[in-house]
């Protein structure tokens, strides 16, 4: 053993503070609320943000362009067909003289459409199941878990196909279709974080007070799950979104005269050696572009929703 | 582990029945018969036709005759393609489905792990965003998209490979390009992720400071762990990239499963359809059971997991 030789610190390196109680009972930082915080957190993140600002674009000119364009959607002009480009078509025409920049804002109202309904009803069935399976836990739980993890199984695709062959192509029931397969995520997710959070103290809080299971789940459960909830639709409208292109893209879609960006690039598939580019160029960036900015926003909602990474 | 494999074999079983319930009624639900579109037969002929697909038996018989040729792997003729059965069309086009399935995800995984630890092992460096730009557009676009571009820049303007259709080595490297990116940037993602945790412990400090060369401090030691996360997603990108060979097969003109699941789509040829589906869906979900096992197999909490008896 050595003796270790301490150095006496200067007396005034700790001086106490004069005691103020005023100062003390100061909040320094006003006391932010959850989403304020998720906010202020994810506008720091350039790229979600990037993707947010996209979104909202889209949504506008999706609800503006077809409304003031002189273009009709689904009127045909066989004096202009295939048309490159220019400054009276932007995007060109098709094969019928239809004008591309219409029907590609066009096709994000069927795209944003289909994805934000779709991933809704996903959300609803599967906060739901997933709450109550959760809640419930025990025996109920296990077999509600079970159906799940069959479920969970099957190739969603192929069901949607089937489904969409035996209900007819239509713009209802491709949303039927895909919220039919795909509540199955959001129920695992749900029920994971309500099994986690109705074991929290505040829970038990809310019991001893003599709280209705009704309003435990609306007070003190859901809004605890609202971060991953949030998540997953983010996630889950670009997979509908995807879904309905690839269903539009069998031929299994809307119908013709209306555009979808799956029933655009279906429709160019057939000129693409010719070297009419802008037929498919344009559908083709604007789902890749949309896929892009959901994802991004969801990598950044799920940081910014993180009560673990929380500031 | 026996008891977590047999309690994965019941599921996918209970898995299959369902899908080839959910297959058989929605079919059936359909109004109207099959055969229906051939009005100018006569009744005579009409319902000898019926007797031939045993259109006339009652539906619960049907169901269970049904049932009896999945187990017994034969769906009976097609309706639309009266010199082909159901069989016969799978088993031509199935091994070309196969082989561009099992070839995409090879490459998937390859390059996906490759891109992803260089991506993690120059943390912050040029690589690193140039792989990740690569994986968060890779991910962005859909394949049949990507299948699309592919064909407009190399076999329209560049002239370099061929379009469409399926007859020698140079014929896949335009749709397993299609089918390989998106898994691709996924397992990137996931990798350079797992990868940056796993290289901070302590064991590759450890490995490190015994002298190992780094090339095989990665491989023998931060690989292994950093893998866990890719095996748990396998099932989910096998079933993405299977599914993926059907829209594939459209767009090059490929003879595959695909090509006459489709066909059999705008056909209304019933029988093909369920066939197809049944088939392609007990593969899936057979091949999610190998997965399964394999996550069972490097995984030792799960072995821990079963012993204490519960289940989850």
């Amino acid at each position: 053993m050595t003796n270790i030789t301490r150095q006496n610190p200067e007396d005034d390196w700790f001086k106490p503070l004069s005691k103020d109680k005023a100062s003390a009972e100061k909040v320094v930082r006003p006391s932010l609320s959850y989403m304020a915080d998720a906010w202020r957190r994810l506008r720091k993140n350039k790229l979600a943000m990037m993707g947010l600002f996209f979104l909202v674009a889209l949504m506008l000119m999706a609800v503006v362009v077809p409304w003031i364009s002189p273009y009709s959607v689904t009127s045909t002009d066989y004096k202009n067909q295939n048309l490159a480009p220019s400054l009276s078509n932007w995007f060109g025409t098709d094969e019928a003289g239809r004008d591309v920049f219409v029907r590609t804002w066009y096709g994000a109202r069927i795209s944003l459409f289909v994805g934000i309904v779709a991933a809704l009803i996903d959300c609803v069935i599967g906060i739901i199941y997933g709450g109550i399976a959760g809640y419930k836990g025990g025996k109920v739980d296990m077999v509600m878990m079970r159906i799940v993890e069959v479920l969970y199984g099957i190739p969603n695709l192929l069901v949607v196909i089937l489904l969409m062959v035996v209900m007819g192509p239509s713009l209802t029931t491709i949303i039927i279709a895909i919220a039919l397969t795909g509540w199955v995520g959001m129920a695992r997710i749900v029920r994971g974080q309500v099994l986690q959070i109705k074991n929290y103290e505040f829970v038990t809080a809310s019991k001893s007070f003599g709280a209705k299971s009704s309003r435990i789940i609306r007070k003190n459960l859901l809004p605890n799950t609202m971060g991953p909830i949030i998540v997953q639709i983010t996630l889950t409208v670009p997979s509908a979104i995807f879904t309905e292109a690839f269903l539009s893209f069998l031929g299994l879609g809307v119908s013709v005269p209306f555009a979808s960006w799956g029933v655009m690039a279906n429709d160019a598939l057939p000129v693409i050696l010719s070297g009419d580019w802008w037929r498919l160029f344009f559908p083709a960036l604007f789902i890749s572009l949309t896929m892009f900015a959901f994802n991004v926003l969801g990598d950044g909602l799920q940081d910014a929703l993180d009560p673990k990474l929380r500031g | 582990m026996i008891k977590y494999i047999i309690k994965r074999f019941f599921m996918m079983i209970a898995t299959i029945f369902v899908i080839a319930t959910l297959t058989f009624f929605l079919m059936h639900s359909i109004p109207g018969s099959p055969l229906e579109s051939d009005r100018t037969t006569n009744p005579q002929i009409q319902a000898n036709l019926e007797k031939f697909y045993h259109l006339d038996d009652p539906l619960p018989i049907q169901y269970v005759n049904y049932l009896k040729s999945i187990v017994t792997f034969d769906f009976g003729p097609s309706i639309k393609k009266p010199n082909d059965s159901v069989n016969s069309l799978i088993e031509r086009g199935f091994p070309i489905s196969f082989e561009l399935g099992m070839v995409s995800i090879l490459v998937a995984v390859i390059s996906g792990l490759i891109l992803g630890t260089l991506a993690a092992l120059k943390h912050n460096g040029i690589i690193d965003y140039l792989a990740m730009t690569i994986a968060v557009v890779g991910i962005s676009i859909p394949n049949f998209i990507l299948a699309t571009l592919l064909i407009q820049v190399f076999a329209g303007s560049l002239g370099w490979l061929p379009a469409a259709t399926w007859s020698g080595p140079s014929y896949m490297i335009l749709p397993t390009l299609a089918l390989a990116t998106g898994p691709m940037a996924i397992i990137a993602r996931l990798t350079r992720s797992s990868m940056l945790e796993v290289l901070t412990q302590d064991y590759i400090k450890m490995a490190k400071a015994k002298g190992l060369k780094p090339f095989r401090v990665i491989f023998r030691h931060a690989m292994r762990n950093a893998l866990m996360p890719i095996v748990t997603i396998m099932g989910t990108m096998l079933a993405g990239i299977l599914t993926g060979t059907f829209i594939i097969e459209r767009v090059f003109a490929i003879p595959g499963m695909g090509k006459y699941f489709v066909e059999s789509i705008s056909n209304r040829d019933y029988p093909v359809i369920m066939g197809t589906t049944v088939f392609y869906s007990a593969f899936l979900v057979f091949m999610l059971f190998l997965v399964d096992i394999v996550y069972g197999l490097l995984d030792p909490r799960i072995k821990l997991h079963n012993k204490e008896g519960e289940s989850s």
